[in-house]
């Protein structure tokens, strides 16, 4: 064999080996999804968007209450993390000094990585056990807690993203430091923010372990945030490790209905993305 | 010797005339043995120089040599570097620039700067203009508001360009129009100094030109102060030469006597084109 073609062969193997990761990667992403969608289509119809929980026995149903219970907990925990994570990625971008901020991201990333049932113990012990009761406030705070370290490091890296003469302009007209970071530096980065804020929200819409002792769930129609309020993911749980065949068919239903909403996330943030986007650069 | 950097291809279209002689214009910016260190590391040395009201200073040099370092002294953009920090004196108007009771953001005011790479803020053309004017309050209407943007893009040779368009995006216009834009944008808030920091470097040689005359026309009202890599740039547009290597001020002289008959060597040397 020649020197060429040796070098032609192991190129090609290489390529070959890329090809087999993605596909291996890309298997158990499309059997998830396959049988989601197949189980769940089956179960689905209009009634379940509408209707709530019926008893044991009752065939049909639906889980109303735990898609809005979802969004109230979703909308929570954004309520906390977006401007707590933005504003810690400012301070980290422009204030920390170097060292200090290493610590904070590695701070971040810890707890980034700290799993979801821990976090979910953390917010019982703050929010549920003082007042005996579970409730949506307890299930957003745990939900948020996860979400703050995933916005506060997307903002970090973004702004780091915008050059340094876009900083000193502002402040060559006379901008105080806060003002150039809120005024220029901030929204130069916004597409990118609101595209990390869609995508963290979609990453915890999914989370069962830290609301299974913080929002608990409910069988009624709630949007009281002191009371325990259902979600899809603890129903899905609650009705897949259940005997009842009906409810294993509305499980897939809200499996179903998750992996929607969570796809709607991620459009929204793409389109939110463009539009910001072409608002400057066209 | 026949100096080719004399002879000017792209002349403004103004006779090129200085109405006081440069040693007679009244001092605006006076510096006193000034010395820079990024940690410990001295970049500029015992610098004393005097720059005059209303006429162009450029600054020459080979990379390095700390003409942008000094520049920047001169707004204290400086300060946002870690580990910065500046021996000496430096007066502008009177005023010392690094004494105790200096208010920054009214010393940036007073002193404008033009970046090497245009640095338009991602807004449109007209918002860019009253980023400035706004956040100094300069404007109690927005009648006033849009008449100052109106004022700063004439003055900035941009306003027939784009006065159709104030509301694009400013990083829609075109390398040389950003730069006019940014200088529009310094201009905004009524400054009396103006900081250039090779300003022309990234642009064609139209564009460079239509800087070149904006400058001209400019110093009429401001004190210009520029960094250039290019001499032929510094010789066409500037009234005085100071010249850096090493972080040292070599020799600052008015301009048709530093490239005809410089006192130092290195001077010679450098503005004949023999090193840097």
């Amino acid at each position: 064999m020649t020197r060429v073609a040796r070098r032609k062969a192991l190129s090609s193997l290489f390529v070959g080996f890329c090809a087999l990761s993605v596909l291996i990667a890309l298997v158990p992403l499309a059997f998830v999804l396959f049988y989601v969608v197949s189980r769940g289509i089956a179960a689905l119809n209009f009634a379940f968007f509408t209707q709530m929980p019926k008893p044991v026995g009752e065939v049909g149903g639906g889980m109303a209450n735990a898609i809005v219970g979802t969004l109230i907990l979703v909308g929570l925990a954004a309520g906390l993390a977006v401007p707590v994570g933005i504003i810690s990625g400012v301070y980290m971008s422009e204030y920390a000094g170097s060292r200090f901020a290493t610590a904070i991201r590695f701070a971040a990333d810890t707890l980034n990585g700290v799993p979801s049932i821990v976090i979910g113990v953390f917010a019982y012990g703050i929010a549920v056990l003082p007042f005996k009761q579970f409730s949506a406030i307890a299930g957003g705070l745990a939900l948020g807690i996860m979400m703050i370290p995933i916005m506060a490091r997307t903002t970090e890296e973004l702004l780091l993203l915008v050059p340094s003469t876009m900083r000193e302009g502002a402040l060559a007209l006379g901008a105080t430091r806060a003002r150039a970071v809120f005024t220029v530096v901030l929204p130069a980065a916004l597409p990118g923010v609101v595209t990390g804020a869609m995508l963290a929200l979609a990453r915890i819409a999914g989370e069962t372990a830290p609301l299974l002792f913080t929002s608990f769930n409910n069988r009624f129609f709630t949007t009281k945030l002191t009371q325990p309020i259902s979600s899809l993911t603890v129903q899905v749980f609650t009705y897949a490790i259940s005997p009842y065949e009906d409810w294993h068919r509305q499980a897939w239903a809200g499996a179903l209905t998750l992996v929607g909403m969570v796809l709607i996330c991620s459009v929204l943030a793409r389109i939110a993305t463009r539009r910001l986007e072409r608002m400057h650069v066209r | 010797m026949p100096l080719p950097t004399l002879t000017r291809p792209m002349t403004p279209s103004v006779p090129r005339q200085t109405t006081t002689p440069p040693d007679e214009a009244p001092v605006k910016i006076d510096v006193e043995h000034l010395s820079f260190y990024y940690g410990s590391k001295l970049a500029l040395s015992d610098i004393s120089m005097q720059i005059r009201a209303n006429l162009v200073t450029a600054f020459i040099g080979p990379s390095g040599c700390g003409k942008s370092t000094f520049l920047r002294t001169l707004n204290r953009m400086n300060d946002i570097i870690p580990g910065a920090r500046v021996a000496g004196r430096v007066q502008i108007g009177g005023r010392d620039v690094y004494g105790p009771d200096i208010d920054v953001v009214a010393l940036r005011r007073q002193v404008g700067m033009v970046f090497q790479r245009s640095n338009p803020f991602p807004k449109s053309i007209f918002e860019n203009i009253a980023y400035g004017i706004r956040l100094n309050g300069l404007a109690r209407s927005h009648v006033q508001m849009r008449e100052m943007v109106e004022k700063s893009l004439r003055n900035a040779a941009l306003w027939d360009e784009v006065k159709d368009r104030l509301h694009d995006s400013a990083l829609a216009l075109s390398g040389g129009q950003q730069q006019r834009l940014c200088i529009a944008r310094a201009l905004a808030i009524e400054p009396d100094v103006l900081l250039m920091d090779e300003p022309a470097s990234a642009l064609d040689p139209i564009a460079t030109q239509r800087i070149e005359e904006l400058i001209y026309q400019l110093k009429k009202q401001y004190t210009i102060v520029i960094v250039t890599h290019n001499m032929q740039q510094a010789a066409r547009i500037s009234d005085v030469t100071a010249f850096f290597w090493l972080g040292k001020l070599v020799e600052c002289d008015r301009t048709d006597t530093l490239f005809t008959s410089p006192r130092e060597k290195l001077t010679e040397d450098y503005v004949t084109g023999r090193f840097g």
